[in-house]
Order: C-alpha cells, then sequence, then structure tokens
C-alpha cells in the first residue's frame, strides 16, 4: 500500500465517522451553504458541527499551511480528500471568499502577521468576507475607481461608495480596494482590510431578477482603517487586487461543470429529439471542459499555466454554466416556470437560472476576458 | 495532465520534422499538383518509419516503439497543423489497433514498421458512419471464406496493401454481434477498387467485392467476433482523427492570428477590431478544450480504463465541431484571399471536412455520449 493508500483509506474511515448523515444529502437551497461568520445563523446543528470539525482539521483549506489553520496537504492528498468527499456527497463545509478569494492573496501578499491573525479564522469560518471593488463608476473599467483613502497618521480614512458588494449586509469584514493617490490610474490604488462594523460603514440590499438579494450598495463615511491593515505596499493594490481576480475567476469558473461531471441528459427525463439533440451536443462540451479544467489544475500546479488562462477559463465555465440552465428550463416546460410553488421547490429552476446570467458578468465580462485573452496570449495588437 | 519528458522530447522532434518535410508546400501541393494517385509521398512515410512513427503503438517485442495513444495524438496534432498526407492515422495507428495480438500481426508488422506497407480499414458501407451496419457477406466455402458486397470511404484503399474488411458471418446489419474481421491482400481477385479523390485531395476508395475468396487464417480474431478488433481499431482512430482535427484547428488559427497581425484595413491592422480579436479569443478556448479532451481520450486509452469509450466520443465530437469553426473563421477572417486555391487556408477547411467524417462525425459522437450517459 502507497503512502497516498493509507491517507485515502484513514480519510474515509474518518470522513464516515464525522461527516453527519444531514452533510451528505444534496443542497436543495441558496441557504444550505454554510457561510460562516459572527451573524451566521445555522439551518441545523449539522450544519454547524460539520464545519467545526473540518475547520479543526484544516480541511476547510486542505493545501494551506497548517502554520496558517490549513491541513496541510499535499496537491495528491487534497485530490484524495476531494475525491473522497464527493464518494459520500459531502456538502462543502464552509463556502467562503475568504477561502476562494482572499486566502490566496493574503498567501502571497499579506505580512507574517496578517497571515497568522487571519488565515485561521478564515480557516475555520469566523469571518465572513465581502469583495469591495465594484463602484457606480468604475465596473470593468475597474481601475476608474474613486473611493478615497486619505492618510490620518497610524491610520486611513475611507470615504466613498462600493455597488455590487455581494452579502456586504451580512459580511463581517470587506477587503475593498481604495485610491491613495491620483497621480496614476493604476499605480494609485492600494488593498484595505477593515470591519464592517466601524463606524461610518453602511449598506442597502439590492434586488436581483432571482427575486434573491445577495448584494448591496455600500457607502463608506470617513471610515478609520488601521494602516496595518493594508495588504502588500501602498499604492500596490492594483497587483493584490489582479492576484486575487486570477482565483476569482478560477473558483467561478468551475460553476461551468454545475458542480457535476455527469452528464446533463441522464438527469432531464423524456425529451423531444431536437432538444436532446441540443442537450447531448451541451454534455460533450461541459465533458471536454471538464478535462481542460483538469489540465488546467494540474498545469497551474506544475507552473505551466500562462497567466491569463483564469480569464480563458472563466469566459468558458460561465458560459456554459448559463447553457446549462437554459437546457435544464427548456427540459422544465411550464412546471420550470412556476416560482412559488411547492412542486417547483420554490421556483428553483428558474431562481437558478436567472442567477446564472451573472456569471458571465462578476468578476469581469466575458467581454472582458476575451480581451484579456487576445491582448495576453494571442498578443493581437491594439488589445 | 502534463506531458512526460519523454512525450515532451517526442513532440519536439516530431514539430519541426513535419513543418519542413510534411509541409504544405512539398507534400500535400505537390502531389495534389502533379495528379498523384495515392494522395501521400511513399518517400515521406519511409521518413516516418526512419523516426521509429510508423511503429509507435506496436510493442517493442514485434520491433515497433511499444508507445501509446498520448505519443499518437502528439505526432497526429502535429500531421493535422501541417496538413501531411500520409497513412499514418489509418496504418499505424487504427490498422495496427486492429490486428495486434492476432496471427496477422506478425504477418504485417514488419512491413508496417519498415515504412513499405500500407493498411486499410473498410467498415462503412453506406454515406455515414455506422459500424455496426454491416451487409457485406462473408459465407464458408472449403476452408476459407468468400465475399461479397460493397464497401465505400475506404481511405488510401487503391494504395493498400492490405484491406482490413468487416464483413457479416451472422446476425443481421446493425448487431455487433456476428461480425467478422478479415485481412484481404488488396489485389485479391474479385475485389474491384474505384480510387475516388476526396475534397481534401486525399483518396478514399469505393469497394466491390464479387466472390473474393479468402484462407481461413484471413480472420482477424475470432469468427463471429470481429466486433473486438474492430472496437480497438475504431477507439484509436476516433481519438487519432480527434488529435489530428486538433491540429487542422491550431494551423488554420495560426495561420489566420498572423494574417490579423499584419492586414491592414481602414487604416488599422484588422487584429485592432475588437469584434475579431473576440471571435479570435473565442476561438483559441474551444482548440484548448478539444486538446484537453482529445488528450484525457488518449490517456484513458492507454490506462485502458472504463470511461475511455465516453471521451473518445467526447474529444471526436469537440474536436470535429471546433476545426470546423476554426477553419470557417480562418476563411472568414482571411476576406477575399481566403477564398482562393493560392492560398492555404482554404486547404484546411477541406481537410476538416474529409476528417470530421471519417471515424464518425460529432453527430455521430454526440449521439454515443447520450447512449454511454444512459438517454
Ligand atoms: C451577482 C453579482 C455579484 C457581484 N459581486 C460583486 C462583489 O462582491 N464585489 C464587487 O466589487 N463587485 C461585484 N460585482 C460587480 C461585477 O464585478 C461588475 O458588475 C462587473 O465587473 C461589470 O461591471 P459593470 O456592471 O459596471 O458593467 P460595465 O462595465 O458597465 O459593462 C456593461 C457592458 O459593457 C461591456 N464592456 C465594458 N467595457 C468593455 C470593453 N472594454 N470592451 C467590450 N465590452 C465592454 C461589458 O462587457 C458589459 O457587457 C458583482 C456583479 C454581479 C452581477
Ligand atoms: C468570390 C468573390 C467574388 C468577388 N467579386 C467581386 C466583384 O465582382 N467586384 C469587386 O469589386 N469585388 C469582388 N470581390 C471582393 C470582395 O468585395 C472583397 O473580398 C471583400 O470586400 C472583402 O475585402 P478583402 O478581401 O480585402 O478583405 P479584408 O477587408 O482584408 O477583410 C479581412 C477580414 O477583416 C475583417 N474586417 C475588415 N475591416 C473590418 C472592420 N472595420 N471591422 C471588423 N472587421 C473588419 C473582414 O470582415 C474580414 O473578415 C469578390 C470576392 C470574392 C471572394
Amino acid at each position: 500500500m502507497t503512502d497516498l493508500d493509507a491517507f485515502r483509506a484513514e480519510t474515509r474511515a474518518w470522513l464516515e465517522a464525522n461527516c453527519p448523515a444531514e452533510m451528505r444529502t444534496p443542497m436543495r437551497t441558496e441557504k444550505d451553504a454554510c457561510w460562516g461568520g459572527r451573524h451566521f445563523e445555522f439551518q441545523s446543528e449539522a450544519q454547524k458541527q460539520w464545519l467545526t470539525v473540518m475547520g479543526e482539521r484544516g480541511w476547510t483549506v486542505p493545501d494551506w499551511p497548517a502554520s496558517y489553520g490549513g491541513g496541510g496537504l499535499s496537491a495528491a492528498e487534497a485530490k484524495v480528500l476531494k475525491e473522497e468527499m464527493a464518494a459520500i456527497g459531502a456538502r462543502p463545509p464552509l463556502t467562503s471568499f475568504g477561502i476562494s478569494m482572499l486566502g490566496p492573496a493574503l498567501l502571497k501578499f499579506g505580512t507574517e502577521e496578517q497571515k497568522k491573525d487571519y488565515l485561521p479564522q478564515i480557516a475555520r469560518g469566523e469571518i465572513r468576507w465581502c469583495q469591495g471593488y465594484s463602484e457606480p463608476g468604475a465596473g470593468s473599467d475597474l481601475a476608474g475607481l474613486q473611493t478615497k483613502a486619505e492618510d490620518g497618521g497610524d491610520h486611513y480614512v475611507v470615504k466613498g461608495q462600493k455597488v455590487w458588494t455581494s452579502y456586504a449586509d451580512e459580511a463581517d469584514w470587506i477587503f475593498c480596494l481604495v485610491r491613495t493617490s491620483t497621480e496614476t490610474k493604476h499605480g494609485g490604488i492600494s488593498f484595505l482590510l477593515f470591519d464592517m462594523e466601524s463606524p461610518g460603514v453602511s449598506t442597502k440590499p439590492i434586488l436581483l431578477i432571482s427575486g434573491n438579494s445577495p448584494f448591496c450598495e455600500t457607502f463608506f463615511d470617513d471610515v478609520k482603517v488601521p494602516k496595518d491593515q493594508l495588504v502588500g505596499e501602498e499604492n500596490k493594490g492594483w497587483d493584490v487586487a489582479k492576484y486575487l481576480l486570477g482565483h476569482e475567476r478560477e473558483m467561478i469558473s468551475g460553476m461551468g461543470l454545475g458542480g457535476e461531471r455527469q452528464a446533463l441528459g441522464a438527469s432531464v427525463g423524456e425529451v423531444e429529439p431536437l432538444l436532446r439533440a441540443e442537450i447531448a451536443a451541451f454534455d460533450v462540451d461541459v465533458l471536454a471542459f471538464a478535462a481542460m479544467s483538469e489540465r488546467f489544475i494540474d498545469q497551474l500546479k506544475a507552473g505551466e499555466a500562462h497567466p491569463a488562462m483564469p480569464s480563458l477559463m472563466k469566459y468558458a465555465g460561465t458560459e456554459l454554466n448559463k447553457r446549462r440552465h437554459e437546457l435544464i428550463m427548456a427540459a422544465g416546460g411550464s412546471d420550470a416556470l412556476e416560482w412559488d410553488s411547492e412542486r417547483s421547490r420554490g421556483g428553483k429552476s428558474a431562481r437558478d437560472w436567472l442567477r446564472t446570467k451573472a456569471n458571465s458578468i462578476e468578476g469581469g465580462t466575458s467581454e472582458i476576458q476575451l480581451g484579456i485573452v487576445a491582448k495576453h496570449i494571442l498578443r493581437l495588437p491594439g488589445a | 495532465m502534463t506531458l512526460t519528458d519523454d512525450q515532451r522530447m517526442l513532440h519536439d522532434s516530431v514539430a519541426p520534422f513535419m513543418a519542413d518535410e510534411g509541409s504544405i508546400k512539398t507534400q500535400l501541393r505537390h502531389w495534389r499538383d502533379i495528379g498523384c494517385k495515392d494522395g501521400f509521398g511513399h518517400g515521406l512515410w519511409k521518413q516516418f518509419a526512419e523516426l521509429g512513427l510508423t511503429g509507435i503503438l506496436i510493442p517493442e517485442a514485434q520491433g515497433g516503439a511499444g508507445l501509446g495513444m498520448v505519443e499518437a495524438g502528439l505526432v497526429l496534432e502535429e500531421v493535422g497543423r501541417n496538413l501531411t498526407p500520409s497513412p499514418f492515422l489509418t496504418t499505424a495507428v487504427a490498422a495496427v489497433r486492429a490486428l495486434e495480438g492476432s496471427a496477422q500481426a506478425d504477418r504485417w508488422f514488419p512491413g508496417i514498421v519498415a515504412g513499405e506497407m500500407v493498411a486499410a480499414l473498410a467498415i462503412d458501407e453506406g454515406r455515414s458512419h455506422d459500424p455496426a451496419k454491416v451487409s457485406l457477406a462473408a459465407t464458408r466455402s472449403g476452408n476459407g471464406f468468400t465475399l461479397n458486397g460493397a464497401k465505400q470511404f475506404v481511405v488510401h484503399g487503391a494504395s493498400a496493401d492490405v484491406v482490413l474488411v468487416a464483413a457479416r458471418t451472422a446476425g443481421a446489419p446493425g448487431e455487433t454481434d456476428g461480425i467478422t474481421l478479415f485481412a484481404v491482400e488488396r489485389d485479391a481477385s474479385g475485389l474491384q477498387v474505384d480510387n475516388v479523390a476526396l475534397a481534401d485531395s486525399s483518396k478514399a476508395a469505393r469497394l466491390t467485392f464479387e466472390n473474393v475468396s479468402v484462407d481461413a487464417d484471413a480472420v482477424v480474431g475470432e469468427v463471429d467476433d470481429g466486433w473486438t478488433p474492430l472496437s480497438r481499431a475504431l477507439r484509436s482512430g476516433r481519438a487519432g482523427a480527434a488529435s489530428e482535427l486538433v491540429g487542422v484547428a491550431a494551423g488554420a488559427s495560426d495561420m489566420t492570428l498572423d494574417y490579423l497581425k499584419q492586414r491592414k484595413q481602414f487604416g488599422k491592422l484588422i487584429g485592432e477590431y475588437q469584434v475579431l480579436q473576440h471571435r479570435a479569443a473565442h476561438l483559441f478556448g474551444e482548440i484548448e478544450i478539444a486538446r484537453a479532451a482529445a488528450l484525457k481520450a488518449a490517456q484513458l486509452l492507454d490506462a485502458g480504463d472504463p470511461r475511455a469509450d465516453l471521451f473518445v466520443s467526447v474529444a471526436k465530437a469537440k474536436a470535429g465541431r471546433t476545426s470546423a469553426l476554426a477553419v470557417q473563421e480562418g476563411v472568414q477572417m482571411h476576406g477575399g484571399i481566403g477564398m482562393t486555391d493560392e492560398h492555404d487556408i482554404g486547404l484546411y477547411m477541406k481537410r476538416e471536412a474529409v476528417l470530421s467524417e471519417m471515424f464518425g462525425s460529432h453527430r455521430f459522437h454526440a449521439a454515443e455520449v447520450a447512449r454511454l450517459s444512459g438517454y
């Protein structure tokens, strides 16, 4: 038996003993996602326990160093863990912008103190984070942001407005891009972390077309932020922001698989022949994309991936995910159009379908991703 | 899914070889313009042999390189990129897989390894790929069989020394049981070969069998169980065709990107227009996805993984659609010059059409994906 086989056997036994039965059932609504944080209301005791045991083991972030609250697993071991969790249908113990976005940026750009301070809390789901990037006048043109951070000695004074801040009203802390200099567009941006309970922070929810309200307008009215909460150097936040975006895009691209690698056609039941043909063509695309995701991850680990590849993954994955939900709606017919009925599980298909339309907008639109590929990979002129 | 050092070395030697010796100008255009009956050069096939490529899948004990589909795929991607005409896919990949382990292998492998033999596959009888729908009849007579019927789309059929013929010894068309695979010499009496030029200037024969007698030892594998060697040939042929299609797509796309960077209209390089940039970037993504799918299929085949059939169909379907997009965008973005015979981009379009049909179109394979996924 190799070490990896032994690890697999131990992992399987541990999961068997520690993953509550209820956490092995598919998630039914958005509420089943566990976000953690100061104000999170657990749906059940099982949900809380699952987060606790996985957090203690560092298995919410299996490949982070153990000294920062991670599992300290090798890439191969982390893959085994993922496979074993999938084998029993285990839910992710934690859904977190801290894990998928801020964490990797802190690991790369944070001071030793910041790492020791924030990373273990992220791993255990104790701080829920939100992302303060977009502003009313700065969406695709993110570097056009205006929110100001003025020097107040040992702290900054932040004033301005953010928009589209997902879950700002439920988050504990924000990672936020601010302008510390107006001399150059990209060179005057800094990356700050601060508590959403700081005086001067307020949020106003925005309702989405799906009927849910996951994001907000966020206002900063002379918010004091200690200077040791600056990540990276002052005026060099754009590098941190871009690095983080790479991870965000990678995360969003995974949604093209709809969380599952199984053929869509196998789950939609009887459909008319033309739709069946469309679904089969979609399944070809999704299975081929699964192969590319696997190759991309392997290339990333081997240091062989082009730095602009996450843009391509994000583009391809999100366009597929939108197509998946168009097909689910088509297969569902009039049943899928019911908005609040019990039979439609509260309009789950329709709401999911509408939510996916944001996939090609959030984290940078598809057009922006294609522009990045054209410029940085294909080296087309003037792009 | 990254390449090993050996695989990288193979790629690094094959890529410049194919670009120089197998270039469009020296091979495809040359043989086309002189009206060669084979559509490819035997000299180049010999060079393939000298590089150890003709025996790439043949076990070392039988004089081959003993490598797998991943390696064959690397070669085929370069073949596709340069539109290099050769019997590599039919002979060194599909036929070798069909013959492996049989008594017929001992007979034909040495010639294949030496680059002196060409083998062809005679499977399809109708105008679209449907390998179970064999009706060409093989009836027992004496200690052998008599073959009657017809085949089409037998690629390199007229150049082949041996043709692997799927015939029906039992059952009905549409059934996979009752098919027997025969190795028939091309000059067997009663076998009429009509050499047909295809759109891409390759050659695929129509064969007519009129009381063609073969000995019992012409059977590859078992009588009535030709589906087993045939499936091996089809799996590797399909995966190989997917890799070649990825090469065709990449070659067309590279040519187009070069053009976008040099052609000026309205005082700008046309590559500066965002509408073309986005289409080029989308195409690049599709090619990357198709390449990953082809690699995945090859790896699963080499590992003997049960999911191989599913991924072979995914790869063939994805590569077919992707290369169709690549050649269509290629001709369109070249504007008028793309419509001329003088320019190479149109040659990619013609090759794509033939390769996409060979071993099953993207529609055939999407239907396979559905069937293998249980719907
Ligand atoms: C569900 C959801 C969640 C989000 N969560 C967050 C969050 O948590 N934090 C956060 O900071 N932001 C968040 N966003 C904001 C998101 O990042 C922006 O919406 C996105 O970057 C696009 O900016 P915009 O909405 O201002 O659109 P615009 O930039 O105004 O774009 C409008 C249209 O013009 C196109 N366009 C713009 N520039 C170009 C160009 N150069 N070339 C071609 N086309 C162009 C775009 O592609 C788009 O189609 C979220 C958005 C959504 C929908
Ligand atoms: C079969 C055939 C018959 C023809 N017959 C005639 C005829 O009888 N009389 C005649 O005068 N001409 C004729 N033409 C020429 C034809 O009108 C031109 O080929 C056509 O206008 C395109 O110009 P081009 O070939 O120089 O391509 P280009 O202008 O170089 O275009 C190359 C690519 O760049 C794209 N492109 C160029 N500018 C832009 C832009 N601003 N924004 C976005 N994309 C852009 C084009 O769409 C194309 O995809 C014929 C062409 C063909 C193929």
